[in-house]
């Protein structure tokens, strides 16, 4: 019976997805429509709909109805509920059904809270976003439908597998989602724009918090998903440039460099047709991960469906979101004026320094991404990795870091670099130290060292726009950029010391055998086993210490599944002010013959600093919320003194 | 700046730097992407010596040897007409065993020998690697044809 209902939903909510299309579409004649005046409500009730088919999906889950196909696919009836929830988007299908209802959300969103923009132009925007959400409520209605019965119904389901059985997972599929889709309320507003011929600083002003919330979503649901691999896969490595990851780190460039750009459309209105463009961009860029992802042609953990129609229907949608999109920027573009001027040397000029390196540093992730798929159709496999992406992404990200020092200190409009170099010799002081400390201890030249360098000159030239000024009055905004550039510069640092400091020591180890790595003396007490509600495993129980230091007890372990049987290391890490310790339990060592020896493999892991790298993509983040308070907080300030004003002058004093 | 047309002189800093990128990264990805290779093609057109590649077949019956250290393997990967002799170190996938698939990540020693930084065994149906979907233990010979 759920099931019915959820699909019920879903059909209702596509058939006014549909309906908001064309009220949407025939309010921009040249007369309007009577039916301007339901778009709103018909957004916000298509939100629900969508809400209530995933409730409807999450209901499912929580009690293992096998009779429904994704459910016995998927779960399992021993599985924690909190897994039994996170499975509801641990799937294909699950997944897209996440994604159009936070698509109707945000949509419902818009309609409910945007209130600045012309309404023409709201109403170009909203049928620009249910015909996004259409194609994608197709896609899952007639090629991915969740709600699927099987007849007759399993006695037990599939289970998850078991590296997504992990807390991380509860959290970061959601979060990099509202981020993804976030970014399609910025495509809506920028076609929205262009159509009603509206591109402008109000324009800039309406889009920017909604790019900033989903920019905040991207940076979280990155920063986890980082964290996640660091500790699931065992391997030490915080970030392998799997296509995957690529495919969340392209539009988070994208956004970025939105970001930048619509603020200085915001504040002095240029930049006019290159924001529209990198709103465009900025939600391909959401789409093309998503055909990644999904369409099963790329090997990852994600990808969870080898299904060639699936992969050609979403790459259809990708043609016609994209080049209806593009259609449109073609025909426009040229009616948009050019913006206000600046001097190569001003706020303006450094930001769009910043946006040309993202975006080539977004051109080269998605080069080195697509490659392997080229050469396959051309007969020859091959796959990408660091070697490649990390020195040229490095070529365009060092330049726009070194400008980044600068910019925040410059003047709109125009500037001179003279004025600015008494500031600079603070930040150039703390990279000489940086650079100094690093050679002492013994940095071989290469990228490590120019991140240690670079980092500590960074962090301080981030907080100097505060210099001079009253703190308890610095606009939130002001505050959030702070934030955000020194979280950069801590990211950065904590980078460098992974790749220059990290020590590794892998080892056979009898019980009550020690090993040793960088400072730590590790000791193997005891390997027992132990059993969890849905697996068995074996636990190594570890003592860690430093010098005369206190001794710390590890357990990493080595997990076994039953439902699917499959087996995976369970790392347990350390965390110190100063670093991590990571720890990872292999197999029992076997003889020639098969024999047990009852020597366990060991592989450990001292990183000194490296949760630098996730801190400093948290503070990311909250810079990002910072700015986004502080906008909403101007925004109702502002209209409360237009309402004021108006209240004034409909009311003439005496009248009262 | 003095010029008349501010926006056609930032378009073209823009697609000057975007095409730069572009190049840099065609002639990055020429030297830097990682060849899969099946063993009768290492041995037939072996690759640099050091150069990171990949290396997928089967492991060969009989020929998985702990060393000493009990953390390094060595074994055969063959793919019906050719043979190469890996060494791992580090933690085993939890399904790495002998007659099943494998993908090895690393380079040809000037020994002759594989040196591999990472081992993709064969996961269950649906987390498989995608180059070793085919290669059940007894369509190896079918599989390897495939992949070439």
């Amino acid at each position: 019976m759920m099931a019915e209902l959820g699909l019920c939903a879903l059909w209702l909510a596509a058939a006014l997805a549909g309906l908001q299309l064309l009220a949407g579409g025939l309010s921009l004649g040249a007369k309007g429509s009577d039916l301007a005046g339901i778009i709103r409500p018909v957004a916000i009730v298509q939100g629900l709909l969508a809400l209530a088919a995933f409730g409807a999906l999450v209901l499912l889950f929580v009690n293992t109805d096998l009779s429904v196909k994704l459910v016995a696919d998927n779960s399992h009836s021993a599985k924690p509920l909190i897994y039994k929830i996170a499975g509801t988007w641990g799937n294909h299908e699950g997944s897209m059904l996440l994604w159009v209802t936070v698509m109707g959300l945000a949509g419902a969103c818009v309609a409910v809270l945007e209130h600045r923009l012309p309404q023409r132009t709201l109403n170009a925007t909203l049928a620009a976003q249910a015909f996004i959400s259409l194609g994608f409520y197709a896609f899952l209605l007639f090629a991915s439908n969740p709600f699927a019965r099987l007849v007759p119904a399993p006695e037990e389901g599939n289970g998850l597998n078991p590296l997504l059985q992990d807390p991380g997972l509860a959290f970061h599929p959601p979060t990099l989602y509202l981020g993804y889709v976030g970014l399609s309320v910025a495509f809506s507003f920028a076609v929205g724009a262009l159509v009603t011929r509206e591109v402008g600083p109000a324009f800039a002003r309406a889009m920017r918090p909604w790019v900033l919330g989903a920019w905040i979503f991207l940076t979280l649901g990155i920063t986890a998903g980082s964290y996640w691999a660091y500790y699931v896969l065992g391997w030490g490595g915080w970030w392998f440039w799997d296509p995957v990851e690529n495919a969340s780190l392209m539009p988070w460039l994208a956004a970025t460099a939105l970001l930048h750009s619509a603020s200085v459309l915001a504040a002095r209105d240029a930049l006019r047709t290159w924001t529209v463009m990198l709103g465009v961009v900025a939600f391909s860029m959401s789409m093309i991960g998503t055909f990644l992802v999904r369409s099963g042609i790329l090997t990852s953990v994600h990808a969870f469906a080898v299904d060639p129609t699936r992969g050609a229907f979403i790459l259809a949608l990708l043609a016609v979101n994209i080049g209806a999109a593009l259609a449109i920027f073609a025909l426009r573009a040229g009616s948009v004026a050019e913006g206000e001027r600046f001097a190569v040397t001003s706020r303006e000029g450094a930001l769009v320094f910043n946006n040309v390196m993202l975006t080539s540093i977004l051109g080269i992730v998605l080069l080195g991404t697509l490659y392997p798929l080229v050469t396959e159709a051309l007969g020859e496999k091959v796959s990408v990795g660091p070697p490649y992406f990390t020195p040229t992404s490095a070529i365009f990200a060092l330049p726009m870091l070194l400008v980044l020092v600068v910019g925040p200190l410059l003047r709109w409009r125009r500037d001179r670099l003279a004025r600015v170099r008494g500031l600079l010799a603070l930040p150039a002081l703390a990279s000489a130290a940086g650079l100094v400390a690093a050679l002492v201890l013994g940095v071989p030249a290469g990228l490590p060292l120019v991140g240690l360098a670079l980092a500590p000159g960074l962090a301080v030239a981030s907080l100097l726009p505060l210099k001079g000024r009253n703190l308890a009055h610095a606009p939130l905004p002001l505050w959030g950029m702070v934030a955000a550039h020194l979280g950069i510069a801590i990211s950065l640092f904590g980078m460098a010391c992974d790749s220059a400091f990290s020590q590794e020591t892998l080892i056979a180890a009898r019980e009550g055998e020690s090993a040793r790595v960088g400072p730590w003396t590790v000791r193997l007490a005891t390997v027992g086993p132990i059993a969890g509600p849905n697996w068995t495993a074996l636990e190594a129980r570890l003592e860690a210490h430093r010098a005369d230091g206190p001794v710390h007890t590890l357990t990493p372990q080595s997990r076994s599944f039953w439902a699917p049987a499959q087996t995976t290391p369970v790392s347990a890490l350390l965390t110190r002010a100063d670093g991590q310790l990571y720890t990872v339990l292999g197999d029992e060592v076997r003889d020639d013959k098969g024999a047990p020896t009852g020597r366990w493999q060991l592989r450990l892991w001292w990183k000194p600093f490296v949760p630098a790298i996730w801190l400093g993509g948290l503070l990311v983040a909250l810079g990002g919320v910072l700015a986004l308070l502080g906008r909403v907080a101007a925004d109702i300030r502002r209209r409360r003194v237009e309402e004021k004003i108006a209240f004034r002058r409909n009311h003439p004093k005496g009248e009262q | 700046m003095k010029a008349k047309h501010q926006r056609l002189v930032l378009l073209s800093v823009a697609l000057v730097a975007l095409i730069g990128a572009g190049l840099l990264a065609i002639w990055a990805l020429r030297n830097q992407a990682s060849y899969f290779y099946v063993p009768a093609d290492i041995r037939a057109h072996p690759p640099a010596e050091g150069k990171a590649v990949r290396l997928g077949g089967m492991v060969q019956r009989g020929s998985m040897h702990n060393e000493a250290d009990g953390v390094t393997v060595d074994f055969i990967v063959g793919d019906g007409k050719a043979s190469v002799p890996v060494r791992f170190s580090g933690i085993r996938p939890a399904l790495f065993v002998e007659g099943s698939g494998v993908v090895a990540e690393g380079h040809l020693g000037a020994d002759g020998i594989f040196h591999a930084d990472n081992l993709l065994a064969k996961h269950d149906e649906k987390y498989v690697p995608r180059e070793m979907k085919n290669m059940t233990a007894d369509e190896a010979r079918k599989a390897v044809a495939e992949t070439r």
